[in-house]
């Protein structure tokens, strides 16, 4: 636990001036993140003849409806569902590979250092050149870019590296010693894993997931050259905005901000499920 | 720390006590750099195949010869001739840099106060995530929505212009706000705060409160604690959250072009028009110059503080 101030402070609950000002900086800060929000959110219930300006004519719902059919210019419907197929599987091998990985780089190997700057090189190269040289190299070869071969191999050169980050911040503060008492209890590598490292790990393993599912969902730049000719949601927003700008996507912008609020609620629940187990399980064994 | 961990891991088992057998010895046992690099290989492979390779493809197709049919494989300067020769070239990175240095300064100083605050100041855990959360589910927008999101909030009729009027602090909206540097400032620093918060954050709660009161008890005044404990202390976080804002802005394409209303272009912008017009060499020059642009810089923040030193522990 962080706890800010001196005993006396703690104790009577004077906040230093400093705390003022920065209450006052993260409510500025909320403001100008949700103040644009705010606006697609009230402009995505704009009137039938209204535009994606203010002032509002009338409020409706088309705009809801217009997402779910497929239209000329866009299928919202289906490249959704390409989209979150594709996040499911680049989170899920990014789990898998960045969770090894991160429990790999807890020991000193050779050629530890050329993987790690390999992984910061794939992080920050712009995203648009990996995707030109995969799309380059898939045409070289004489392969035709899809959702699943190019496009997926482009988004793991983002969320493989943001993974391994992730992990290295968990697996710091990880506690070897359980990992140790574990072996003197005669358990094997594999029980070690199964029973101790992974349960105390879980909460940083999820963060990854969402991370690298939210990076996937969002991914436009690198996508962009690897995908064929079948669309992925960002894909597809790209495409209406240089047609014609209609508040559909506002109400993209609306409901993907309420299933975050969702999503998001499920896994605090679960997450807290977890923890009051896990306390409830020490208590009986204490 | 890194002491205490690699001595105080066995990669070989102990051997068995005199007179106690056990029941299943492994007849054979990988050296634990051999079972660090088999951890390690799904990772490395994928970046190797699908990173290191093709960034090679493309600095190979940058001395290629071309015309308006085709590319033929040549070793010629040429691409970065006419590239490094013309002005606007010079241009664009100008501007590109100027929006880089002045997004990463607002973000740093937004990013490393709420970071402050939320790791120092908030003392329930549950309060912290809460407004951890508030501040990432934005980011979970595509981004091309929230950046299109400001063209009604900063257009002539809009939210801001209505408020700022209706409060009276102007009687005629003002005509900068939208389609101007400002406005892509503006975007940028909604889009990248949070990536300068997250690894600030992290490196702020591995402070151990301890320090922060001895420092105090030692006479030391809350701006002196923070120049000479927190920030030392944050610096990892401070460089990774500086080398992720930077990088995004120099490879950025999309908000430039929405946002300045054709008024700046950008790196990638200029890069993107050559590759839909199939011109795959003077693409690929470019590209080449822009990562060892962006490699330059890299390399000098990580000279500032050893990120990996202080992440791989």
């Amino acid at each position: 636990m962080m706890v800010g101030g001196t005993p006396r402070e703690r104790i009577t609950g004077n906040r230093p001036w400093t705390f003022r000002l920065l209450v006052i900086l993260f409510t500025l800060y909320m403001a100008f993140l949700y103040g644009p929000m705010l606006v697609i959110y009230v402009l995505s219930f704009q009137g039938e003849n209204g535009g994606v300006t203010f002032p509002m004519v009338g409020t409706s719902v088309t705009w809801f409806q217009a997402i779910l059919q497929p239209g000329q210019m866009a299928n919202i419907p289906v490249s959704f569902s390409r989209s979150v197929s594709l996040a499911a599987v680049v989170s899920g091998l990014t789990v898998v590979f960045s969770v090894a990985a991160g429990l790999g780089f807890r020991r000193n190997f050779p050629g530890s250092g050329v993987v790690f700057y390999l992984a910061l090189a794939s992080l920050v190269m712009p995203s648009l050149l990996v995707g030109f040289g995969i799309g380059l190299g898939f045409q070289f070869l004489g392969w035709q870019p899809s959702l699943f071969t190019s496009a997926l191999g482009a988004q793991l050169t983002w969320t493989l590296p943001f993974g391994l980050f992730a992990m290295f911040a968990v697996v710091n503060r990880f506690n070897r010693s359980w990992e140790e008492a574990a072996r003197d209890l005669g358990a094997s590598a594999w029980q070690r894993l199964r029973y101790v490292t992974l349960p105390i790990l879980l909460p940083g393993i999820i963060g990854v997931a969402m991370g690298a599912f939210t990076l996937s969902y969002d991914e436009y730049a690198r996508t962009t050259l690897t995908i064929g000719p079948k669309n992925t949601l960002p894909l597809e927003i790209y495409a209406l905005i240089s047609s014609a700008t209609s508040p559909t996507l506002f109400a993209i912008g609306t409901l993907t901000t309420g299933g975050s609020f969702l999503v998001i609620a499920v896994t605090l629940i679960v997450v807290m499920r977890l923890q009051r187990r896990r306390t409830a399980a020490s208590l009986k064994v204490g | 720390m890194s002491a205490h961990h690699t001595t105080s891991f066995r990669p070989v088992t102990v051997p068995p006590l005199a007179g106690r057998k056990r029941l299943t010895l492994p007849a054979f046992r990988l050296p634990a750099w051999a079972i660090s690099w088999l951890q390690v290989s799904p990772l490395a492979f994928i970046l190797i195949v699908l990173f290191a390779l093709p960034t090679i493809l493309f600095l190979a197709v940058s001395f290629f010869d071309y015309d308006r049919t085709g590319i033929y494989p040549a070793f010629i300067l040429d691409n970065y001739h006419d590239l490094l020769s013309t002005p606007s070239t010079y241009r664009v990175y100008l501007s590109s840099l100027k929006f880089a240095s002045i997004v990463w300064a607002i973000t740093l100083f937004l990013g490393f106060n709420i970071a402050w605050f939320l790791v120092h100041h908030i003392r329930s855990a549950m309060v912290r995530t809460v407004l951890f959360l508030l501040c990432a589910i934005p980011f979970w927008t595509s981004g091309i929505i929230r950046t299109i999101a400001w063209i009604p909030f900063l257009g002539r009729n809009g939210a801001f212009n209505q408020i700022l009027m209706a409060l009276h602090i102007t009687d005629k909206p003002l005509e900068f706000l939208l389609f101007s540097d400002f406005a892509v400032i503006v975007t940028y620093v909604h889009l990248f705060t949070l990536l300068m918060i997250g690894p600030i954050a992290n490196s702020m709660a591995k402070i151990d409160p301890a320090l922060l009161e001895a420092a105090r008890d030692a006479g030391a005044s809350r701006w002196q604690v923070m120049l000479n404990v927190v920030i030392p202390l944050s610096k990892t976080g401070i460089a990774l959250g500086s080398i992720l804002v930077f990088t995004q802005v120099m490879g950025d394409y999309f908000v430039v072009r929405q946002m300045s209303g054709g008024q700046s272009a950008s790196i990638v912008s200029m890069l993107s028009t050559e590759i839909q017009a199939m011109q795959y060499p003077p693409a690929s020059a470019n590209a080449m110059v822009l990562v060892v642009f962006v490699a330059i810089m890299v390399a000098g923040m990580m000279r500032v503080v050893d990120v990996r030193k202080e992440l791989v522990k």
